[in-house]
């Protein structure tokens, strides 16, 4: 019987044929990882297990991203403690300011093929390599670490093809929207959400990301796209070329649901206050007033995002009325937008630059917003409070949208402003 | 395996982000004090009103979001017995076994806020004795009951040595 991509990944690790709805237990996970937010959980849970680790310690990382630079005592003890666990155990340890766990994972460990477990929801965005990545919570992640195993329930798994040329001004962000718009926060839930069709194999990786980072936003278990030529490209670029292979669903792979959109048909999406599928068109909110822009996070916080932004913003100056901030997703794409003269032309339009990790998506620190502001970002949640600020309203959309909004101070669409 | 208590009534698409804001981060490791601060944006009076027993009712897709066991967790240190909704988010449901809160699903639109509930999780039942309405629900597996009934999953895999002792 053929399979799907998620079923193929799982049987190559399990070495037998492996199927939707079976139980399995799994070994050779290639990456576990935690962080700053869930990692003090993470470790009283691993010394509950009696301590020690199951696992190669190069399989193994600690990031510090959520809050960064730490902005309190007790939040800098919890980092000490973090990082005296990463030097004990001789486990990976990227510390403030190297950037956000995803983008991290991106750039340095991901390959297809791998079975990956972060104790972050968007661990999904690994998805985008053809590996299977998803997110659990302390105690998986510690028995993870501890056995250096783990049990899944294999997801059945939803076929979306987009199809065609996206049109100028509508990016992966506008279709991962759209996607999450029609099938609803749980229109996936429990299933591999699989990416197909002309317009994704288009896409490079950072684009790719975008859409896998977010697969969870639908309730979904992982988000896969199958490798090709660009993941290859991606992978020779930092060194891990020799990781490459190609794997894919079988023609005749069973699908609970399939999906299919026409690239062509699609336009600038916005999601409104406070659930991610509250998704409209830009068009119908055009003109409303923005306090607060944020450019970053895992989701949009990439060098191909601060192109869009510093092709439309440039060099000017950005509405008076607008505090925008830009985080870097990872210090890679801090230096690459600084070398290519991006930060500059951004610092002098105005934006805030910020030290990269989580930055205001997760609103601890780096700009929280006042009562009754409006928030425009790029981030993947716009849930009550998540600014910091239960009383602020978040809207999520495109580095582009986002990017002719901060000019205007309003909602703008960015096909204006290109 | 059961519980009796009152209903706390909640609508569809509750987050992780109102069970534990993201901004109280910094009390992560003082999960007593996170507790203090469940579901404040839109239940204020939650944490100090809910009493041990009481039972968590909600709508669709609960718990979407965030992978925070924290979550469950400060559900079940104030004392809530189970949380029942006609759906949860994948991985808050998964957290809440392996912290050893039960998650049921079933209608829930008979059950108000408030209403007197008791749980029979064997028999995959739920009467509110407020109104005399009973809901039944496809009972747990039982390898969950036994996940649950030891107390969450680590304290599972420390007394069975292992994940593949199921």
């Amino acid at each position: 019987m053929g399979q799907t991509l998620v079923e193929k990944i799982l049987s190559r690790k399990c070495g037998r044929y492996i199927g939707a709805g079976e139980i399995i237990i799994v070994g050779g996970l290639d990456c576990v990882f935690t962080h700053d937010a869930s990692g003090p959980l993470v470790i009283s849970r691993l010394n509950e297990l009696g301590g020690g680790i199951g696992l190669d310690p190069s399989r193994v990382c600690v990031f510090i991203d959520h809050v960064v630079p730490s902005p309190s005592a007790s939040i800098s003890n919890d980092y000490k403690a973090l990082k005296g666990f990463a030097l004990e155990k001789g486990v990976r340890f990227h510390d403030q300011g190297c950037g956000v766990c995803h983008q991290l994972i991106a750039e340095y460990y991901a390959s297809p093929g791998d079975i990956i477990i972060g104790s972050d929801s968007h661990t999904t965005m690994a998805g985008a390599f053809g590996a299977f990545a998803t997110g659990m919570g302390a105690s998986d992640v510690a028995i993870a670490l501890k056995t250096g195993m783990t049990w899944l329930r294999v997801p059945e798994s939803m076929r979306i093809s987009v199809e065609g040329r996206l049109p100028k001004g509508v990016f992966s962000k506008d279709v991962i929207l759209k996607i999450i718009g029609m099938i609803g926060a749980e229109g996936a839930n429990y299933k591999s959400m699989e990416f197909h069709g002309s317009a994704i194999r288009r896409m490079n990786m950072e684009e790719r990301m975008t859409i896998t980072n977010m697969a969870v936003e639908a309730g979904a278990k992982c988000g896969l796209i199958p490798p090709d030529e660009e993941t290859r490209k991606y992978l020779e670029e930092r060194g891990r070329g020799d990781k490459y292979f190609k794997i894919e669903p079988d023609g005749d792979a069973i699908y609970s649901d399939e999906i299919s959109i026409e690239a062509s048909d699609l336009e600038p999406m916005i999601a409104l206050p406070h659930n991610v599928d509250n998704v409209v068109p830009v068009e119908e909110v055009l003109g409303k007033r923005v306090d607060v822009v944020f450019f970053g996070s895992c989701t949009n916080g990439r060098m191909e995002d601060f192109k869009v932004i510093d092709k439309i913003i440039g060099g000017e100056r950005i509405d008076r009325g607008v505090r925008a901030i830009a985080t870097p997703a990872s210090r890679n794409v801090y230096l690459q937008a600084l070398k290519a003269g991006i930060i500059e032309r951004l610092a002098s339009a105005g934006v805030v630059i910020t030290p990269p990790g989580c930055g205001l998506c997760i609103g601890v620190v780096g700009g929280i917003p006042a009562d009754d502001e409006v928030v425009l970002s790029t981030a993947n949640r716009n849930f009550l409070g998540r600014a910091g600020n239960p009383k602020a309203h978040i809207y999520l959309s495109s580095p582009a949208t986002a990017a002719a909004s901060a000019l205007y101070g309003a909602i703008t669409d960015p096909r204006e402003a290109m | 395996m059961g519980s009796k208590g009152r209903a706390w009534k909640f609508g569809d698409n509750i987050t992780t982000d109102h069970i534990t804001p993201s901004r109280y981060m910094h009390l992560r490791s003082n999960l007593f004090e996170l507790s203090k601060h469940a579901f404040e944006d839109i239940r204020p009076e939650f944490s100090s009103s809910v009493k041990p027993g009481d039972i968590i009712v909600a709508g669709r897709n609960f718990g979407a979001g965030s992978s925070r066991e924290h979550a469950p967790i400060v559900i079940k240190t104030l004392g809530v017995s189970a949380v029942i909704a006609k759906s949860f988010a994948r991985i808050f449901y998964r957290n809440a076994i392996n912290i050893g809160l039960p998650p049921v699903i079933c209608d829930t639109s008979t059950i108000n806020d408030g209403d007197l509930v008791e749980l029979d999780l064997q028999e995959g039942i739920v009467k509110n004795l407020s109104n005399k309405a009973e809901v039944k629900f496809k009972p747990l597996p039982e390898e969950i009951v036994r996940i649950l009934s030891e107390g969450g999953i680590v304290n599972y895999v420390k007394k069975h040595g292992g994940l593949d002792k199921f």
